[in-house]
C-alpha cells in the first residue's frame, strides 16, 4: 500500500525531518509544538477540542489534502493512552464532587475513540472507522488492518491512518513514580548515552493517507509490518531476519534503518544488539531524542523514514552511526517499549 | 478468503459464569440486575455487576495483587480459561493472535489508587494499568500468547469490532486461531459518566418500550475462539461467522442520528459480506440499550434495511445491562446461543409499542434460527453489526 501525503506533530518544529535545526528542550515532559489550528478547524469548534483532537484533525486533514483526497474510504487511528486530558478532568471532578450531577463534556471526550469518530465528522466520513490501543503498537496494530482492509474489501480504494497521544498533567506525572519518565531532569540532545532507566515523554501526532495503488504523490510503499507482543533480547535478532525473510529480504539489504531508542537503559538493549550485530554495517538513525517518547512516536519514525525515501538525504541529527547509502531504497522501523509490544515496519521507494 | 468459524466461548457476566449458565438465565427470564455492592460509589442505580470480587478472583486463577492485574483482565482470564477447559494454557500460544475490546480498561484502578500512588509504592505497577493495552497485555501474559496482541477501544462496538478484526486476520490467511472478545467492569468513571448524560435509568431498563428511560450499565467479560474451517474439526465447530460491516455515523461524539445511517450502512455492509439479503436473517441481537435515542435511531435503521418484514429481534441488555466494550462480545455468544438453541431470548421489561416503533421478542421461544445478526453501536458514531449463521 503506498502512502501519499503525511503530516506530523511532535515537539520539534514543522519541517523537523527535513531541516539541520535542533530545539533543544529541557524538562522530561515535552508538549507538543502548536499548530496554527485555526486554518483548518472553526474557532468556535477548536475550544471544545482537547490536544489529541486538536493534532489528530489537523494532522489528518493535512495529509489528505496533500495527498489530493477529501474522504478517505477507512480512518484508522491509534492512540495509546487517548484522551487522557479529558479523562483526568472527569475523574478529578468527580473527586470533587462527591459523585453529584456533572457536565458532561469532559466525559464525551474521554473516549479512546474521540479522535478517529471527530476526524469522521469533521469530514463526513461514513466508512469503517477504528481505533486500536495497544501501548506502542497502536500504530502498527492500524498499519496491518489497513493492510487487511485493500486486501479483503474492493470498496476500500483510500484509507486514511495515524496515532495521535497527548499528555496530561496528573497521568502523565504517574509515569515519573514508575520508572517510565527520568528521575534526573536532563536536555533532550543529551538523552544517549544514557545509564539510568525511564525516558522522555512527548506528545505527538502523525497522519498518512494511503492508497491501495501507486499515484503520482506516492512517498513511499508500505511493503509490510508485523506487531510481536513478547521478544527476549536474545531473540531479537533472529526476530528481525524471520519478519525480513516474509519479504525474501536480508538485514543487509536495508539502506536504512530507524530505531526507537529512548535512553531507557533497561530496554535500550534491544536496538544495541541490532545496532551491533545484523545492522551493524547499516545507517541508523535515531529520532527520540528530539521528539521523546510517547505510544505514538513510531508513527513519527515511520514518517522519517517516508521523508527520507522521499527526498534521499538525511538530516545528520538524526545519524546514529557514520555509515552511509548511495541511495535509499528500502527502510526498516523497529519500535518497542518498556521491552513490550515490538512493531515492525517495511517501507520501500515507490 | 478463508471462512472463519466459532470453536469455542467463554463468558462471566452478571446472569451467570459459564456459557451454561448464562443460557440458563436467559431461558428462565431471570436478569442479573442489582444495586452496586462491590463497586464502591454513592449510586443506588440498578446494575449488571458480576458478584465476586477482585480477591475472590486472585484466589481463584492463583494470582497475586502485586502483579498489578485489573478487574477487567481478572474477568478476561476467567472467561477464556472456560475455552480452554479450565487448562488454563493454550495449545499452540505461538501460532494464536489475540484481540480484545474494552473502553475503559484498567480505569477502575487508577480512580481507586489515584490519590494514593505518591505514597504507596506498592500500588505503582497498578500506573500503567489506566491505558486499556495493559489490561489485555495481561491476559496474554496469563495464556503466554507472545506473538500478535492488540486492542480495540471504540467505546460500546469495542469488542464486536475485536471480533471483526479476528475474523479478517483469518480471513486473510493469516493466523489460522485468534482469541477475540472483550472485557469491561464497573467503574464510578462510566458510571457517573453516563449518569451526566443523563441516560442511567433508575429501574431495569426497557428497550425498545414507549417509556424507556434509559438503561442499566454492566460488567462482562466474554471471549470466542475463531478457527479457519480448513484448519479445524467439524464436530468443534460452533457457528460461522458470515459477515461483519462497520460504519461511522459521523452525526455526533455520542447522539446517534435520527436516520441510523451508521448502523444502516454497517448492517448493509454485514449482509453484503455474507452474501445475503436481508429476508435471510432470521433473529437480530439488538444494540438496544434502552434510552431515548439509541432505540429510537436503530429502529429506523431496522425499518430501512428490513422494510415490511422486521425478523424477530430482541435487546438481551435487560439481562445483562449495558457490558460497554464487552457487550459485542457477550451478545455474539448469546446469537450463537440461539442457533445452537433454536430460540430468541426476550426483550425483558417491554410493555408499550413507541410511535411507529417495533415489537421485540416478549418472551423466549422455539424458532428457526440459521442467521442471526447482532448489532453493538459506540460513542464516536462507530456502528458494528456481525453475522452468525449455523454450520452445516
Amino acid at each position: 500500500m503506498y502512502i501519499n501525503g503525511m503530516s506530523n506533530i511532535s515537539a520539534q518544529p514543522d519541517d523537523f525531518l527535513t531541516s539541520a535545526e535542533i530545539i533543544d528542550i529541557q524538562g522530561n515532559i515535552l508538549s507538543a509544538v502548536v499548530r496554527p489550528y485555526r486554518e483548518l478547524i472553526k474557532p468556535m469548534l477548536l475550544r471544545r477540542m482537547s490536544k489529541a483532537v486538536k493534532m489528530g484533525i489537523y494532522t489528518a486533514v493535512k495529509s489528505l489534502s496533500r495527498s489530493g483526497l477529501e474522504c478517505p474510504d477507512a480512518i484508522l487511528v491509534g492512540t495509546g493512552q487517548g484522551c487522557m486530558q479529558d479523562t483526568e478532568k472527569f475523574m478529578q471532578q468527580i473527586e470533587e464532587s462527591k459523585e453529584q450531577l456533572l457536565t458532561p463534556t469532559s466525559f464525551i471526550q474521554s473516549t479512546h475513540n474521540t479522535v478517529s469518530g471527530q476526524i469522521a465528522l469533521f469530514l463526513k466520513c461514513n466508512g469503517y472507522n477504528m481505533t486500536y490501543t495497544q501501548n506502542s503498537v497502536s500504530f502498527e496494530s492500524c498499519l496491518l488492518d489497513a493492510q487487511m482492509q485493500l486486501e479483503l474489501d474492493e470498496d476500500i480504494q483510500n484509507v486514511l491512518i495515524g496515532a495521535v497521544d497527548e499528555t496530561s498533567e496528573k497521568f502523565t506525572g504517574f509515569q515519573k513514580l514508575d520508572g517510565q519518565i527520568k528521575a534526573e531532569t536532563i536536555l533532550n540532545k543529551e538523552l544517549f548515552p544514557s545509564s539510568s532507566p525511564g525516558s522522555i515523554i512527548s506528545e505527538s501526532a502523525a497522519f498518512f493517507s494511503i492508497s491501495r495503488e501507486k499515484t503520482p504523490r506516492s512517498l513511499a510503499n508500505c511493503v509490510g509490518s508485523k506487531i510481536i507482543n513478547e521478544i527476549q533480547s536474545s531473540e531479537i535478532e533472529e526476530k528481525v531476519v524471520e519478519f525480513l525473510s516474509e519479504f525474501d529480504l536480508k538485514p543487509e539489504q536495508m539502506d536504512a534503518v530507524v530505531l526507537g531508542n529512548n535512553g531507557d537503559h533497561r530496554f535500550d538493549d534491544y536496538y544495541q544488539i541490532l545496532q551491533q550485530g545484523i545492522f551493524n554495517n547499516i545507517l541508523q538513525l535515531n529520532y527520540k531524542s528530539l521528539t521523546g517518547e510517547n505510544n505514538s512516536i513510531s508513527a513519527i519514525g515511520c514518517a522519517l523514514a517516508v521523508s527520507v525515501l522521499q527526498h534521499q538525504k538525511i538530516p545528520k541529527k538524526f545519524r546514529a552511526n557514520s555509515k552511509s547509502a548511495s541511495k535509499f531504497r528500502r527502510i526498516l522501523i523497529y519500535n518497542q517499549y518498556l521491552g513490550r509490544n515490538h512493531g515492525f515496519i517495511l517501507l520501500e521507494r515507490p | 478468503m478463508k471462512t472463519v468459524v466459532v470453536t469455542g466461548m467463554g463468558i462471566v457476566s452478571a446472569i451467570g459464569s459459564s456459557v451454561t449458565a448464562n443460557l440458563q438465565s436467559l431461558q428462565n427470564n431471570s436478569d442479573g440486575l442489582s444495586k452496586p455492592d462491590i463497586l464502591q460509589t454513592g449510586h443506588q442505580f440498578p446494575v449488571g455487576e458480576i458478584k465476586i470480587t477482585d480477591a475472590e478472583l486472585l484466589e481463584e486463577l492463583k494470582l497475586t495483587a502485586s502483579l498489578g492485574i485489573t478487574r477487567a483482565s481478572l474477568l478476561g482470564i476467567k472467561a477464556i480459561t472456560e475455552i480452554f477447559e479450565n487448562s488454563g494454557k493454550l495449545a499452540d500460544n505461538a501460532n494464536t493472535a489475540f484481540v480484545s475490546g474494552t473502553s475503559v480498561g484498567g480505569i477502575d484502578k487508577t480512580e481507586q489508587y489515584f490519590d494514593l500512588f505518591d505514597e504507596k509504592a506498592a500500588l505503582r505497577p497498578y500506573i500503567q494499568a489506566q491505558h486499556p493495552g495493559y489490561t489485555t497485555q495481561k491476559i496474554a501474559e496469563y495464556f503466554g500468547i507472545q506473538g500478535l496482541v492488540t486492542t480495540i477501544s471504540t467505546a460500546c462496538s469495542s469488542s464486536a469490532n475485536a471480533i471483526m478484526t479476528g475474523a479478517r486476520l483469518i480471513q486473510s490467511g493469516r493466523y489460522s486461531k485468534v482469541i477475540v472478545g472483550g472485557s469491561d467492569c464497573l467503574t464510578k468513571f462510566t458510571l457517573n459518566g453516563f449518569n451526566s448524560l443523563r441516560i442511567l435509568s433508575d429501574e431495569p431498563a426497557k428497550p425498545f418500550d414507549r417509556d424507556r428511560n434509559g438503561l442499566n450499565l454492566g460488567e462482562a467479560a466474554a471471549y470466542l475462539l475463531l478457527e479457519a474451517e480448513d484448519a479445524t474439526s467439524d464436530q468443534r465447530i460452533l457457528a460461522k461467522i458470515s459477515g461483519a460491516g462497520n460504519a461511522n455515523d459521523a452525526f455526533h461524539q455520542t447522539a446517534s442520528s435520527e436516520d441510523g445511517e451508521g448502523a444502516f450502512k454497517a448492517m448493509n455492509k454485514a449482509l453484503k459480506m455474507a452474501n445475503m439479503e436481508a429476508q435471510n436473517i432470521d433473529y437480530i441481537n439488538a444494540h438496544g440499550t434502552g434510552t431515548q435515542n439509541n432505540d429510537l435511531s436503530e429502529t429506523n435503521a431496522l425499518k430501512r434495511i428490513f422494510k415490511e418484514t422486521v425478523p424477530k429481534f430482541s435487546s438481551t441488555k435487560g439481562f445483562t445491562g449495558h457490558t460497554l466494550g464487552a457487550a459485542g462480545a457477550v451478545e455474539a455468544i448469546f446469537s450463537i446461543l440461539s442457533i445452537q438453541e433454536q430460540q430468541v431470548f426476550a426483550n425483558l421489561n417491554y410493555q408499550n409499542i413507541m410511535e411507529d416503533g417495533l415489537i421485540p421478542v416478549r418472551e423466549n421461544r422455539k424458532h428457526q434460527v440459521d442467521h442471526v445478526m447482532s448489532n453493538s453501536f459506540g460513542f464516536g458514531g462507530n456502528c458494528t453489526s456481525l453475522i452468525f449463521s449455523k454450520h452445516e
